[in-house]
């Protein structure tokens, strides 16, 4: 019962802590609207989008958008050259997006955290150069033209790209965990758990990654947008995401040809690109004032 | 200093030598051979075939063939393109000013908005004035620049007619290559129509180059110069009775561009992967298009010495502001 007593008067959890600091930042919260909303539209695209994102019309192409229906469909944001409707291939461009920033990142973290800790944990040794190194050499090229030159290996498509933008934001991730390693293992818990007997596995899942994950978290935000923007630059180069596939950048490139009769397939594709870059950037800037705030800008 | 940058360039000298592995075993590993890319569609005998895999060398060990690419590469020859045939050191040099150009362009319009955005942002923090800047800032971070470049097209070519949609100078003009730079030559050849051409070709690539780099210059600046604000020796001035303009352009500013000047220098990578999207858009002939039409035509040799001189040209640009950053804070040498 005394211990009841003593949780009501306890410190707030630290999610709710969390919640506090980044509920006041304004940008952060539109962000996080905009990526419920993006979210929702992705696990629902077949519900919402008003046509199949790969129908073709053909009576009805490079319609521009307008609430009149044409022939008994209504195009809202136009067609494409084909007769596709926008808006539809839009809504499912959404889910193509998202997995491509959920994988992408996924794999780069896990596999960079695992080459940061090795990194951190075994410093000055031969197996710390050489993954350092390789970092080096993988930041000396500029991203986009690595990850053209993985895909290009790997074959175009957008199962490869999500590998080559992993392998392009991997340095990132690496350094990113070996700095934070380094700063706690000097700290007393760890020295603490060290002599208490944990096994180097041990001490670096259990006791010491936990305490990484603040950082982690937001470069992983942040990181996701970049993938976003980056799978999108590959579809455009005709690397990513191969026709009749409604992603964004490659809905760009077949647009091109078309920017001087019809503004809209130029448009709305970026316009998606931009939107949802930019709550992803907003709620990483969001999460690093309110996780850290030590690095508040 | 002396040891300081001995130390840097042992660290440079690893990473050269793994790009050169790197780009080495990259292209190996692409599918086709620039044989097969060469034949097409037609196809070739087995002897024709053996023959030019012979030529090209691509009958050897893979070990002989590194060494002996590493041992051309340091003395500047990176062979033949199997496209057109010229040594791909030339053609990288010859399309290289066309890249440099742009991104100095595109760099110059980062530094001389971002700087003083970031700087009144930084004074009227949380003003009107401040979100506006930064707003504009994220958003231009977060600006997919292909999409972006459409866009300037459409908007000043297509529409308003102001811009060409292309190129480096209007095709009348016939400028002889002086430095390389279209503008410098543009003026030489005291012809003010085509200086005006090569102007109006110029400005819309580097405004789409420049926007990321603009808004990382804007935010890192106003950041930086926030920091700098709280110090005691910017008290310490504001209480001896100087003025806001001298405590900051004098005592503020001068600390504040420490870590905007290794920003900036970041910016060099960010600039070669935006020329390629860029460049591509604008069909301005730099190194960016060129190298990811390489790429398509499996051209080997082209590839391997673009990705090789850009990368040069990265840890190069990186280990000059290295350098600098340890003259200019003399803290860091010691470290």
């Amino acid at each position: 019962m005394a211990e009841i007593a003593i949780q009501n008067q306890a410190p707030p959890s630290p999610a709710i802590e969390l919640w506090r600091e980044f509920r006041r930042n304004r940008g952060a919260i539109i962000g996080l609207v905009i990526i419920v909303l993006l979210v929702l539209t992705a696990l629902f695209a077949d519900v919402i989008a008003p046509y199949s994102p790969t129908e073709q019309y053909r009576d009805a192409t490079l319609r521009a958008p307008s609430l009149e229906p044409v022939g008994g469909h209504r195009f809202v944001l136009g067609t494409d050259p084909v007769g596709r409707d926008m808006l539809s291939r839009l809504i499912h461009g959404t889910r193509l997006s998202l997995v491509i920033g959920l994988v992408s990142v996924g794999l780069s973290l896990s596999g960079g955290v695992l080459l940061g800790l090795v990194a951190g944990f075994f410093r000055g040794g031969a197996i710390e150069y050489t993954i350092m190194r390789l970092m080096d050499i993988m930041l000396a090229l500029p991203s986009l033209l690595l990850a053209v030159a993985v895909v290009a290996i790997l074959g175009p498509g957008l199962v490869n790209a999500m590998y080559a933008i992993a392998i392009v934001m991997l340095p990132h991730f690496v350094r990113l965990t070996r700095a934070a390693v380094m700063g706690e293992l000097a700290k007393d818990y760890v020295v603490a758990s060290r002599l208490s007997g944990a096994g180097t596995a041990r001490l670096m899942f259990d006791t010491v990654l936990p305490n990484c994950a603040a950082p982690l978290i937001v470069q992983s935000t942040l990181e996701f947008s970049a993938a976003i923007l980056d799978a999108a630059a590959l579809g455009f180069l005709g690397y990513g995401a191969q026709p009749p596939t409604p992603e964004w950048g490659s809905m760009l490139a077949s647009a091109q040809e078309f920017i001087q009769s019809a503004w809209w397939v130029v448009t709305f594709p970026g316009l998606a690109i931009l939107i949802t870059v930019l709550a992803f950037n907003l709620m990483g800037d969001g999460l690093r004032d309110a996780l850290d705030p030590k690095l508040k800008r | 200093m002396f040891s300081f940058l001995l130390k840097r360039l042992a660290l440079v000298v690893p990473t050269f030598l793994g790009i050169t592995l790197l780009v080495f075993s990259l292209i190996r590993l692409l599918p086709g051979d620039p044989v097969e890319a060469l034949s097409g569609e037609r196809g070739m005998t087995p002897e024709r075939y053996a023959r030019l895999l012979h030529e090209f060398g691509l009958d050897r060990p893979l070990w002989l063939q590194y060494l002996d690419y590493l041992w051309k590469a340091l003395h500047g020859d990176l062979g033949f393109s199997t496209i057109t045939h010229e040594p791909v050191f030339h053609e990288f040099i010859t399309l290289f000013p066309a890249t440099v150009e742009l991104s100095m362009t595109g760099l110059l319009l980062a530094l001389v908005i971002g700087l003083p955005a970031g700087i009144l942002a930084a004074l009227k923090r949380n003003t009107a004035l401040d979100y506006t800047v930064m707003g504009a800032s994220l958003t231009g971070y977060s600006m997919p620049i292909f999409w972006w470049g459409l866009l300037l097209i459409l908007l000043f070519s297509v529409t308003l007619g102001w811009t060409p949609v292309s190129g480096r100078i209007a095709i009348q003009y016939d400028i002889p290559a002086v430095t390389g730079f279209m503008l410098v030559d543009s003026l030489l050849s005291s012809d003010t129509g085509a200086f005006k051409s090569a102007l109006s070709h110029l400005i819309l690539p580097s405004i789409a180059l420049g926007t990321i780099p603009l808004a990382v210059i804007a935010r890192m600046t106003r950041s930086s110069m926030l920091e700098v604000l709280r110090e005691d020796y910017v008290r310490t001035a504001r209480a001896k009775g100087a003025s806001t303009l001298r405590v900051v352009g004098v005592h503020a500013l001068r600390n504040a561009l420490i870590p905007v000047v290794t920003t900036i220098g970041l910016q060099v990578s960010t600039l070669l992967a935006g020329a390629i999207l860029t460049e591509t858009i604008f069909a301005w002939p730099g190194i960016g298009k060129w190298l990811v039409e390489a790429i398509h035509r499996r051209d080997y040799p082209a590839v391997q010495g673009g990705i090789l001189m850009s990368a040069t040209v990265i840890i190069g640009v990186n280990l000059i502001v290295d350098l600098l950053y340890g003259v200019i804070n003399p803290r860091i040498r010691h470290h």
